[in-house]
């Protein structure tokens, strides 16, 4: 039995906002089924009484003075926007007709 | 004076303080030859001609005007495609972000910029960094110039490449599984992952935040000494920058003793899967580490054999959360904005055109590992994984200053043979991973050639976190005795590209 199915996978894309193709999708299903098998040799390991580590060093939160520093302007925020209007970012309709 | 292209930074940096040589002329000798080889290499994604050219007349200007000056000042350099340049294009190696102009510049730039160090372009990589060939590059595949029918290594093997191929003596890297350390050993480079949180983030487009670390690739250890020296040291802007003096690693290149460094081969990287003439290098290089007075031992590390799936669950969790920003709203492609079509169907048609199979790959297996129902299972468990990993390099650094091990299991293979098997492709990053979960020192120092094909072979040390100088250390005692031995560098055995105009 596949570790993970074409139902799934599709499932992931809708939740991972990408539009597959029906090809891609008999493509990428027996992949992420391998590399799930691959993936799932860390069950092997007891770990049970292991702390997990999210991060390589130890970190603590690190704050600043609230001071004002120069930051990007209008214009150049606006640089790479694939549309904008009276300063702002153009965007398309956010909520469903009906 | 020669070939300004053969050189070395540093001799560079002496042609320019002698006055043999001025930055201008050095810079458009390494533009012209990249307009001579590059279409066979095609290491560059982006060739900045007038900016490098204006910042290398400010720096002669500099020099001219008896300005204090450092070591890099006026040299070039190539820069990875995944670093913020203000005002120069910067994609990543996707469609998402093409033609995309960044309005800052990345730390590392910055410093480069004040170093004086002129930025010659963009490298090619694999798409957002995911990838050991830069076959997922959106942009064409770069060539080894070792032997153009094979791959760079990846992501960073553009960067790589254009050390190899003369097109600039110095490069920047980013290492999240061993791309700046893997490209190196399969170009005959040197490659450098510092310490996690030893060079700054900050404008540094993200695959997993807890692993990307940008470092200095060069053809030399001083060299790249040099360039880590520029780039490191705490940042404000990355959260997660260590706040303590630099290593002293041109020091520690310079001095290139061995002698009674304490060596450890790591006993699980090697053996089964690891090609012959890999094996003999490596073993070789350790011998003359032995004469030179290192005290060398096997250890064992158990936990490192998952290293590589617990990397592939830890990864992609991360980037799938860090690639929901190319969400086609506030800069990037946008696909299907034909003023019906929602927002979220614009975002989902852009992300099905702008992402390629290994990037939506690993989205999916991330999103997958993180849902509810699978999260203590993958992620939570690779993350215990991980603990274990940390405490295997611990107990080891116990016993020895530094780890040692190939790069890479094999050397550079041929354009396409790994490209529709997704797990051939993983193991690559076998040796070099571990040090990305753990967050210590790492690098690729050149040791040879592998008899079976003529490529280079990399030998990989590990250090513990923020020693980074031992690295050096190593790697320049290693160069030195192999140049000796080999009457050169390694790099002089590379056969001469074709030069078009």
């Amino acid at each position: 039995m596949p570790s993970i199915t074409r139902e799934e996978v599709a499932h992931l894309a809708r939740l991972a906002r990408i539009e597959l193709s029906d090809d891609e999708l008999d493509h990428l299903a027996p992949q992420l089924d391998q590399i799930i098998a691959l993936v799932g040799q860390v069950s092997e390991v007891a770990a049970d009484d292991i702390p997990p580590t999210s991060h390589a060093l130890p970190i603590t939160n690190v704050m600043r003075e609230d001071v004002n520093v120069p930051c990007l302007t209008p214009e150049q925020a606006l640089s790479g926007a694939p549309a904008a209007e009276d300063q702002r970012f153009r965007v398309p309709r956010i909520l469903e007709e009906d | 004076m020669g070939d300004l292209t053969r050189k070395t930074a540093v001799e560079l940096s002496e042609l320019m303080t002698s006055g043999e040589a001025s930055s201008v002329e050095i810079t458009q000798a390494h533009l012209d030859r990249i307009g001579a080889v590059d279409g066979a290499v095609h290491a560059f994604l982006h060739v900045d001609t007038e900016g490098a050219l204006a910042q290398a007349a400010a720096v002669d200007k500099k020099r001219a005007a008896g300005e204090k000056l450092g070591p890099l000042a006026g040299v070039p350099l190539a820069l990875k495609d995944v670093l913020t340049q203000d005002g120069v294009p910067t994609t990543a190696g996707s469609k998402m972000l093409e033609g995309w102009k960044p309005p800052y510049d990345a730390t590392v730039v910055q410093r480069l910029k004040a170093a004086g160090v002129v930025i010659l372009g963009k490298t090619n990589m694999d798409e957002f960094a995911m990838g050991s060939s830069t076959e997922n590059s959106a942009y064409g595949t770069t060539h080894n110039p070792w032997d153009l029918n094979r791959i760079p290594g990846g992501s960073g093997g553009g960067s790589s490449a254009a050390l190899a191929a003369y097109e600039a003596p110095l490069a920047i890297g980013t290492d999240t599984g061993g791309s700046i350390r893997q490209p190196g050993a399969f170009t005959g480079t040197v490659g450098v992952k510092p310490t996690y949180g030893g060079t700054s983030r900050y404008g540094l487009i993200a695959l997993a935040s807890s692993l990307d670390t940008p470092g200095p690739c060069a053809r030399t250890t001083l060299d790249a000494a040099l360039l880590h020296e520029v780039i490191a040291g705490h940042d404000k802007m990355d959260s997660t920058s260590i706040n303590q003096p630099v290593p002293a690693v041109v020091d520690a290149a310079r001095r290139a003793d061995v002698a009674g460094l304490r060596i450890g081969v790591v006993k699980e990287l090697g053996g089964e899967g690891y090609q012959p003439g890999v094996e003999a290098r490596f073993h070789e290089a350790v011998e003359l580490l032995t004469k030179l007075g290192a005290e060398v031992v096997e250890v064992s590390c158990p936990h490192f054999q998952y290293a590589l799936p617990a990397y592939y669950l830890i990864l992609p969790s991360e980037a799938s959360s860090n690639l929901a920003k190319f969400d086609a709203m506030r800069y990037g492609l946008r696909v299907g904005d034909d003023g019906e079509n929602s927002a979220e169907r614009v975002m989902n048609l852009t992300r099905e055109a702008g992402f390629g199979a290994e990037v939506k790959r690993r989205i999916m297996l991330g999103t997958h590992a993180l849902s509810s129902g699978y999260y203590d299972a993958y992620y939570g468990q690779a993350q215990k994984v991980r603990t274990l990993i940390a405490r295997d390099f611990e107990k080891a650094y116990e016993q020895v200053d530094v780890l040692v091990s190939p790069a890479t299991p094999t050397t550079a293979f041929a354009i396409g043979d790994r490209v529709n098997d997704p797990i051939a492709m993983y193991k690559n990053d076998l040796c070099t991973i571990p040090s990305n979960l753990a967050g210590n020192a790492a690098a690729s120092f050149p040791c040879g050639l592998a008899d079976e094909d003529g490529m280079p072979v990399g030998f990989h040390v590990m250090a513990p976190v923020m020693r980074d100088e031992l690295l050096y250390q190593v790697g320049g005692a290693l160069e030195a005795a192999l140049a000796d031995q080999w009457g050169g560098v390694l790099m002089s055995k590379a056969p001469e590209l074709e030069v078009t105009r």
